[in-house]
Formats: C-alpha cells, structure tokens, sequence
C-alpha cells in the first residue's frame, strides 16, 4: 500500500511540475464557469422545468472542453516515462507493474477530480442567492457527479492506455482525444440517423454518454451505466497492464 | 549472492547473450568487461528483473529473478546505463521519493537520504533540479538512488561513462569505499578502472563468457603476448634475423636510429627471452644501450580474448 502510494503521489505532484497542469486548470475553469452561467441565463429566459444543474451538463459547451481535458490530462503519463528510460528504475525497485499501472491512472483520475471540486460551489452558490434548488433532488447532485466520475474513469483509461502506446506526448494526445470522440459519437447515432433497429437503439442507449448525461442529472440513476463504465474501465486498464508490460520487456 | 544458469536472451533475430554460466559471491567485487554489444547491459536488465530471459535462470540471494522477483529486487541497488532520473524533481525530494519505493521505513527515510547525500558529495547540489545537474552529478545522483536502501547487492552499468577524468576519479572514490561491505557487480569497458577496483573479472564477448579470473592471473595465464625493445648497434650482423631465432620469439622489427637499430620482438605468451638475448648480444659484441620487456597488459588480454573472430 506504501509502495503505491508512493508512486500516486509522484503521480498527482508531476502534474504540478508541468505548465500543462496550470493551463489545463485555467481553461477548464473558465469553460464550466462560463458553461454555469449559460445554465443559468437559459432558465432566464426559458420556462422549461429543468433545473440549473441539468442546463449546465447538457449543453455542447459542457461536452467540448469536457473530451479536451482527458488528451491533456493523460498524454504524459507513460509516454514520457517510455521516452526517458525512467521506467527502468521504477520497475526495477520492488515495485509491482500493476502498482505502476494502478497509480497512473489513480493519479490521472485525481487531478481530474480535483479540476471538479471547484464547480461544485457554483451550485451551492446558486442555491444560497436564489433560494431556488439547483437540483430538483440531492439525487440530481449526487447523479450528476457520480455520472462525471464515472466518464472521468473510463476515459482517463483510455488516455493512460493511448499514452502507453506512445513514445511521444503528441501521439497520445491525439489518439486518446480520437478514441473518446469516437466513443462520445457512437453514443449520439440515434440523435443523427434514425435508426430503426430496436436492439441497435438499445444497444447505443446503453453505451451513450449524452443520454446517461440527461438521465443522472435527472436524478435517474440507473445501474446499467454504471456497470458499463466500471467493467469498461477495468477493461482498458487490463489492457493498458498487458501493453505496458510488453513494451518494458521489449526494451 | 548472485548465480547463473544457462542464462540466454534472445531478441528478434539477435542472440544478446548466449547460455552465460557464472556465480557472484557474497563480498565480491566483480568487474564485467566486454566491449559494446557484449551483452552487459542485456545480463544486468535481466539480474535486476527488468527483462525477462528467453531460457535458462538466475537467482540474486537465492530467490530467482523471475518466479520471485520482487523479493530479489530487495537486495538490490542497481544504476542503469545512462541514469534516467525524473528530471523535473529536486535531488532530495527523488531520493526520498526513491528510498520509500524501496522499503525503508518512514521513519529512517530522512536519516538514509542525508547518509547517501553526504557519501556521494551531494549536499550542495541537493536542492537543485535533477534537470540542471551536470552529467556528473547525475551519475552520483544515481548512485546515491542505488544505495539508499543499503542493498546487499549493487549492480552498476558503466557508471564512469561519459565523465570527465576528474569526474570518473570521484565516482570511483564513491564505489571503492562503499564496496568495503556488499557485493557489486560493475560494467565497463574502462580497463584501468577493473585493475583499481575490483577483485574479479568476467570479460564477456558476443553474448558468452570468455574468462572469469583475478586480473593478475588473467595476465599470467593468458596468452596475450608480451613484448620487447632492444636499442643496440650490431655492426655488420643480420641481427634481425639472428634475433627471430631466439626461442620465444614470434617476429621482430627494425628501425634505424644512426649507427643503431631498435628492434621490436613480438614474444610468444608467457615467455621470456631476456638472457638469450643478452647472451646473444654479448657473443656477437653488439653495444646494448637499452633492452626493455613490457609485460602484457589487461589491455593485451582484453583485444586478445574479444578479438572478432577468436
Ligand atoms: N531492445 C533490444 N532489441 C534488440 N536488440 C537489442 C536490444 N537491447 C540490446 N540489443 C542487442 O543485444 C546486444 C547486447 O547489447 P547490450 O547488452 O546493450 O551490450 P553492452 O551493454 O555490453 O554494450 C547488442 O547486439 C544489442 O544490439
Ligand atoms: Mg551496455
């Protein structure tokens, strides 16, 4: 347990070594902040029954910035690594490759979540000066964050695996933010074409991001997703495990 | 401390190192010499469990790098070839960072880092970036990494590459008095480094072991030859050839300096002519003003046991 911990937290502070870090956190910042108070100019103006937290979360503001931050987040972790030779020491200390892997991608996750925790002020905020809930039901809160940490995984997984691929930060960039947009657009087919399949349409409803979106902010939590995501995740992490592994014996 | 058998590691289409037979006892300093593309490198990756061999096995204090890897890796501080360090860390925060990765108690942590920083001459660099650190101190930040965990066993991959000599002096003071009490295993191709420091030499060549002696009894037991000089005048004689023929005598040649020839004798291994050529001298009346025997050195060795086609 030290030993990982020792490794995430190597992890988590060389994201503070990086100008990236402060970048990534200033955009990202500026886009929810601004993503927010479009939420809110829209319920001025509209009369839908929906609530604050759903206008801010549904929007194609929110879903931009939102696949931008993974590439960013993600592209060092291994790619780096591969490209100095530095996993020689790692892994030749009584460390475990699945430890590495873990951490990584533990660390990844954290820094996204720490880019949220400041969001989630603007709400309580929004609810302390208009008096109003920003969500229909703490459900809605609870929902619309366990819905972004579940993205958050399964695309950091993605990342740390494209980044394992790379030797170059560039590459794993551009090929973490193709595979989730690839991702995030299988989910919006039936937005697009009319499909008429039923299973299809189920089988795209169960892996689509926006519709899961529309559902947790809701308030409607429902299991499936949250299946999808975990299973997915431990699924590209299993792999990310077998490739790492196979580039440092091939070295 | 360290045993191997049959090791062989192959990558696609190259045999690195073929069927290595060799053991490491515990207190030994062991010199591995062979030149690039020996396979070096190649034997250390597998002994420190970062490659896995193609066939055979290897064991460091008795556990097999493979099957029980991480209880190997314990014992060991390793130095790779060409140090990575995270560059983006200060050297004291890395060696912190690098000691609670291998083990040490919390609560020793500050105490061993403070020990390695004093022993490699790192204290007034130990705030610094590792990014702004000279070759030269990197290596010893390297060094200082392999021995934070005060492991039994340090394995160290050219560690005076690319050093000045003044540089290579201070690493080599560094792992003459921490050898005192483990066992290391040291790669380079530097000969005067293995003569200084260590106590045995396994030279490698084309991924397979071609002696593994003291260096003296490599140099006496060797068949690298030895040569000789003799500046005399000989008058008339064909003292070239008359010199050819003393028993263990493989060639000569001569050169002409004035009324003098110097003569260069080529001799077989572990001869020496000396008083036959003196005795010559004396019959034929040649004016010997120098007669020189150089011995063969590890050098001599070394060419002769790496030599491409022996
Ligand atoms: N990752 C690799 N892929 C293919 N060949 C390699 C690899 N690493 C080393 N080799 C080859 O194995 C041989 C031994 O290399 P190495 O162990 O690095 O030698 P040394 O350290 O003695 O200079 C060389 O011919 C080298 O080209
Ligand atoms: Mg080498």
């Amino acid at each position: 347990m030290r030993t990982f911990l020792t490794l995430l937290g190597r992890e988590l502070k060389s994201y503070f070594y990086s100008p990236i870090a402060y970048v990534v956190i200033f955009f990202f910042l500026i886009a929810t902040g601004f993503n927010f108070y479009a939420g809110v100019m829209f319920l001025n103006r509209s009369d839908a029954e929906i609530t604050v937290v759903e206008a801010s979360f549904n929007t194609v503001l929110f879903w931009f910035p939102f696949i931008l931050i993974f590439p960013l987040i993600t592209m060092r972790t291994y790619a780096d690594e591969f490209r100095m030779g530095t996993f020689e020491m790692v892994t030749t200390a009584p460390v475990q490759d699945w430890q590495v892997v873990l951490a990584k991608f533990t660390g990844a996750f954290g820094f996204y979540c720490m880019l949220w925790a400041p969001s989630f002020s603007y709400f309580v905020a929004f609810q302390l000066i208009s008096g109003k809930e920003a969500a229909m039901a703490a459900g809605a809160y609870g929902g619309s964050y366990l819905l972004l940490a579940l993205l958050g995984m399964f695309y950091c997984s993605i990342g740390c695996l494209a980044s394992s691929l790379s030797t170059e930060q560039v590459n794993a960039a551009v090929m973490t933010f193709a595979c989730i947009f690839a991702v995030f657009l299988g989910g919006l087919v039936t937005f697009i074409f009319n499909v008429t399949n039923p299973a299809l349409r189920d089988l795209i409803s169960y892996v689509s991001a926006i519709e899961h979106m529309a559902d947790f902010t809701r308030g409607i939590i429902d299991s499936r997703p949250i299946i999808w995501y975990l299973s997915m995740t431990a699924l590209v992490l299993f792999v990310n495990f077998q490739v790492f592994q196979y580039r440092k014996w091939k070295a | 401390m360290i045993k191997v058998e049959n090791l062989t590691k192959r990558f696609a289409g190259i045999t690195a190192i073929n069927n290595l037979n060799f053991e490491v006892e515990r207190g030994e300093i062991v010199g591995f010499l062979g030149p690039n593309g020996a396979g070096k490198s190649t034997t250390m990756k597998i002994l420190t469990s970062y490659l896995p061999a193609t066939s055979g096995r290897a064991t460091i204090a008795g556990y097999d790098v493979f099957e029980q890897s991480l209880e190997a890796r314990k014992h060991i501080g390793y130095l790779p070839e060409n140090t990575p360090l995270y560059q983006d860390m200060r050297v004291n925060e890395y060696l912190r960072y690098r000691a609670s990765l291998k083990h040490v108690p919390s609560s020793k942590v500050k105490e061993r880092v403070g020990d390695v920083i004093e022993l490699c001459n790192l204290r007034e660099v130990q705030r610094k970036l590792i990014s702004a650190l000279s070759k030269g101190y990197r290596q010893r930040v390297g060094l200082a990494d392999a021995l934070v965990s005060d492991p039994d066993l340090l394995i160290l991959d050219e560690p005076t590459i690319g050093l000045d000599p003044n540089q290579i002096r201070q690493v080599r003071e560094v792992i003459k008095n921490l050898a005192q009490k483990r066992t290391v295993l040291i790669s380079t191709h530097i000969l005067p480094e293995v003569e200084i420091m260590c106590s045995r030499v396994i030279v490698i060549h084309k991924g397979q072991i071609r002696a593994s002696d003291t260096a003296e009894n490599l140099l006496r037991n060797h068949r690298a030859a030895g040569s000789m000089r003799l500046e005399a005048s000989t008058g008339t004689d064909d003292a070239r050839s008359m010199l050819a023929q003393v028993p263990g005598v493989k060639d000569v040649t001569e050169e002409k300096d004035g009324e003098y020839g110097i003569f260069q004798l080529r001799l077989e291994a572990n001869t020496d002519p000396r008083e036959e050529v003196m005795r010559l001298a004396g019959n034929r009346q040649w004016n010997v003003r120098e007669l020189l025997r150089r011995r063969a050195t590890l050098e001599d060795v070394f060419v002769e046991l790496t030599h491409s086609d022996s």
